[in-house]
């Protein structure tokens, strides 16, 4: 259905400044209750399984159930994301389980200094092909011989 | 009919917030993330301010938002003359070999750049096993810019650890905004959950486009940018066709469910013209679940086969021949869905990917501890980037090493940055001997003066992906800052008020609330037409007349007519969009965009009179693929004010020898 939440899990972030999923779903899907402070997916049809609110839940409140439409009962996919690598169980519908962890990372979350080391653009060359990086590193672009 | 007009009598009148820029990105995905790192370098000491507006949050905004397990543009040892020379295969002959020239040539940069973030990249092992990310540089494997080896799956295409690739890429992006935005002092350069609707021209210049109009999905605003060029890279359009699946697993699209076709939309309603919107992608993929098969494909070496265990691409290759010489010999991508189709329609199916036999080949050389790592390599390429297809999976008890998959043709979808090529008609650079009808100044430039187009809806050269994508907004922004710069007394002024566009963009509110107490129950009412409905009577015609997966992507001219009246009448009715709440809104616009996408590809396909895409569409009146008439670019400009097209044929131009 995509997405759902477990009631007793979600605290509807409460704690935070945030509602976690609302805030991420590329979709626009995931919505907060504010009767009951807890989230839900409002149009589970137009959901792409992308896993973005499972894997930012800080409750882990929610999962996701497979496209009935297509997909017998019964296996599930869990994430834990973590800061360098991610955790994922794999559970078949017959009951058997798969876990494999993956690297998402090499450097610390925030850390980009994006033109830290990078040469200073050279205006007079703004309309030659080559980015900054090119032309500030003395890297001809080559043209079609 | 009569149209509905906003006078706020019923709905909430929105705030509207007006911004002044200099750049806008419309986008939040990789092609804007890459025109914020180098249009901010660039601009910035030059005063220029640069702002970023997306429909969602950019960390997991675009296509890449699930993440990747490959990046499929990496030059490195290869000469980018090779890269156009598959392009052009791929894509049947007719490409913009300037725009992916010139591509081909920036790309690496952005990748050395993601590598730098943080993503991880796969490198070789001394023993020619690959290594992950982590033990590559646990091992000390150098960085791709310092000569490091990459694991190749293909030619093109490296592998990487990409569940978080559009979180980094998007850090860089926030930050180069972050550091645009201190020395502009501006207060907010930034703008999240803001989904452009509109673009307004020039009140002085008609050719100009002056400002972007949108609304917030979180609160009851409006907002107008205001810009002296625009860069527009809002994406694709996908849930155009009837889907396959038909209640949840409309979801389950290959490409992206929130790319509606924005990109298109906006453009064209600024009289931007298009090239190729005749084209379409549709991928061959793991049936329902809309898995990857290119790593099983390239890197595992899987076969697919039809279910008596005939390959396809071998028992029809000369009856394809026949019809699609000299394309079918290069098997591009719609040639051997083409074969594939044949096969179904005989009963052969299912098309089988031979999962099971390619692992336990790749076995025969592996010890256990190897073994467990390509099983791990193979659930990776599901877990990141269609997560989905593992749950499918294991729903079904699949196991990959055990049985084999079904695969299937999709329904079809608009793009320019896979393997299809349906965009805008841009600027290329001068310096690669490209005719005078291919550039007019800035690169990346539409027919629009100061509206840049980037990523998926730059027509005319796909096979960009993720990298390409970025790399190709870095290209679009450097141009614009210079567009900029060469045009410093040029202040944009809308003639609307800010009212004019509150009413224009809010007007399904106003609609709903009107009369949504004429009946008692507001989801059926003769006044007005819900998003949902408007987006299911679009799939229904355009699957039905414009070759959908109804037809087996058949069509011709009289089915194409019938289409396009009721898809008129469609957009009439669009007149009467109807919207319940703020997320509703926003469906309603998407709809719309996705309706005026639809329109031009339809228009297109009936205006070349060809079959130039089996296995995409046919013309089922002319079937053949037909070079002495139809080796050309089909482009195409809309007037919006009096709901007309212009349809021409343009040269197309060869600049890199077979």
């Amino acid at each position: 259905m995509p997405s759902y939440v477990i009631t007793e899990k979600c605290d509807g972030c409460k704690a935070q400044d945030k509602t976690a999923c609302q805030y991420i779903c590329p979709n626009d899907l995931m919505t907060l209750n504010r009767d009951i402070m807890k989230a839900y997916n409002q149009e589970p049809e137009q959901c792409w399984e992308c896993y973005n609110c499972v894997k930012i839940c800080p409750q882990q409140a929610i999962e996701v159930r497979a496209y009935q439409d297509f997909a017998p009962l019964g296996g599930n996919v869990i994430p834990m994301r973590g800061t360098d690598s991610i955790m994922w169980t794999i559970k078949f519908r017959n009951g058997s389980l798969k876990r494999f962890k993956f690297p998402i990372r090499t450097t610390p979350e925030g850390s980009i200094e994006p033109y830290k080391g990078k040469p200073e653009p050279d205006i007079s060359k703004i309309k030659q092909p080559g980015y900054f990086t090119h032309q500030g590193a003395g890297k001809a672009m080559p043209t079609i011989k | 009919m009569e149209k509905e007009t906003c006078t706020f009598s019923y709905c909430q009148k929105p705030e509207v917030v007006e911004v002044e820029t200099d750049l806008l990105l419309i986008g939040g995905g990789m092609a804007c993330c890459g025109a914020a790192f180098e249009g901010a370098r660039w601009g910035t000491p030059k005063g220029v301010k640069i702002t970023m507006v997306d429909k969602a949050a950019t960390d997991r905004s675009g296509a890449v938002a699930m993440g990747l397990s490959a990046i499929n543009t990496y030059m490195g040892e290869n000469d980018p003359k090779d890269y156009v020379k598959m392009v052009r295969g791929d894509l049947m002959g007719i490409i913009r070999e300037d725009l992916v020239y010139d591509l081909g040539r920036h790309v690496d940069d952005s990748v050395h750049l993601f590598e730098e973030w943080g993503l991880p990249i796969w490198k070789k092992a001394d023993d020619g096993f690959s290594l992950d990310g982590f033990q590559a540089r646990d091992q000390g494997k150098a960085m791709l810019k310092d000569g490091g080896v990459p694991v190749r799956s293909g030619k093109w295409q490296i592998m990487i650890n990409g569940e978080s690739y559009k979180v980094i890429v998007a850090e860089a992006a926030k930050k180069a905004l972050e550091f645009n935005r201190q020395a502009t002092g501006v207060a907010q350069n930034h703008f999240e959950r803001i989904f452009v609707v509109k673009l307004y021209k020039d009140a002085n210049d008609p050719k100009r486009v002056a400002a972007a109009a949108g609304f917030s999905v979180r609160e009851n605003k409006i907002y107008v940018f205001k810009a002296k060029a625009i860069i527009n890279a809002s994406g694709g359009a996908v849930n155009v066709f009837r889907p396959r699946s038909t209640q949840e697993g409309q979801g389950r699209a290959w490409y992206p469910v929130w790319n509606s076709g924005s990109g298109y939309a906006l453009g064209l309603q600024a009289g931007a013209e298009l090239t190729m919107m005749e084209n379409r992608f549709v991928p061959a993929r793991f049936k329902d679940g809309y898995g990857p098969v290119g790593a099983w494909f390239l890197f595992f070496k899987a076969k697919a086969t039809n279910s008596l265990g005939e390959d396809y691409c071998v028992t029809h290759l000369e009856d394809t021949k026949k019809l699609y010489s000299p394309y079918a010999e290069k098997l591009g991508t719609c040639i051997r869905n083409h074969m594939m189709m044949v096969d179904m329609k005989l009963g052969k199916g299912p098309i089988l990917m031979n999962t099971h036999t390619a692992m336990a080949e790749l076995a025969k050389t592996m010890d256990a501890k190897r073994i467990k790592h390509l099983e791990a390599e193979a659930w990776e390429d599901f877990l990141d980037m269609a997560i989905g297809q593992a749950g499918l999976w294991a729903c079904k008890n699949v196991e990959p090493d055990k049985e084999p998959s079904e695969i299937m043709p999709t329904e079809p979808y608009l793009l320019g940055s896979h393997a299809g090529c349906a965009g805008f008609w841009c600027s290329g650079p001068d310096d690669l001997g490209a005719p005078d009808h291919y550039h007019w100044g800035y690169n990346r430039m539409s027919t629009v003066p100061g509206l840049f187009m980037a990523g998926d809806i730059c027509g005319a050269s796909g096979h960009k992906f993720s990298s390409g994508s970025h790399a190709e907004g870095r290209i679009a922004a450097k141009a614009a800052i210079a567009f900029i710069l060469d045009h410093p007394d040029y202040k944009p002024a809308l003639k609307e008020t800010a009212d004019q566009v509150a009413t224009d963009l809010y007007f399904p509110f106003e609609t709903y609330e009107k009369y949504k107490t004429v009946s008692t129950d507001p989801a059926i009412n003769p006044h007005y037409i819900r998003p949902k409905m408007l987006q299911t009577r679009l799939q229904k015609i355009a699957d039905e007349y414009f070759g959908g997966i109804s037809t087996w992507y058949m069509t011709s001219k009289t089915m194409l007519n019938e289409g396009l009246k009721l898809l008129e009448m469609l957009k009439e009715d669009a007149a009467k969009m109807g919207a319940a709440n703020l997320h509703e809104l926003m469906r309603c616009w998407e709809n719309y965009h996705r309706i005026l996408s639809v329109e031009a590809h339809a228009r297109h396909i009936l205006f070349r009179e060809e079959t130039r895409y089996p296995g995409y569409y046919y013309r089922g009146d002319f079937l053949p693929i037909d070079d002495k008439n139809w080796k050309c670019f089909v482009n195409s400009t809309y007037d919006v004010e009096k709901n007309t097209w212009e349809i021409k044929k343009v040269p197309y131009v060869q600049l890199v020898a077979d």
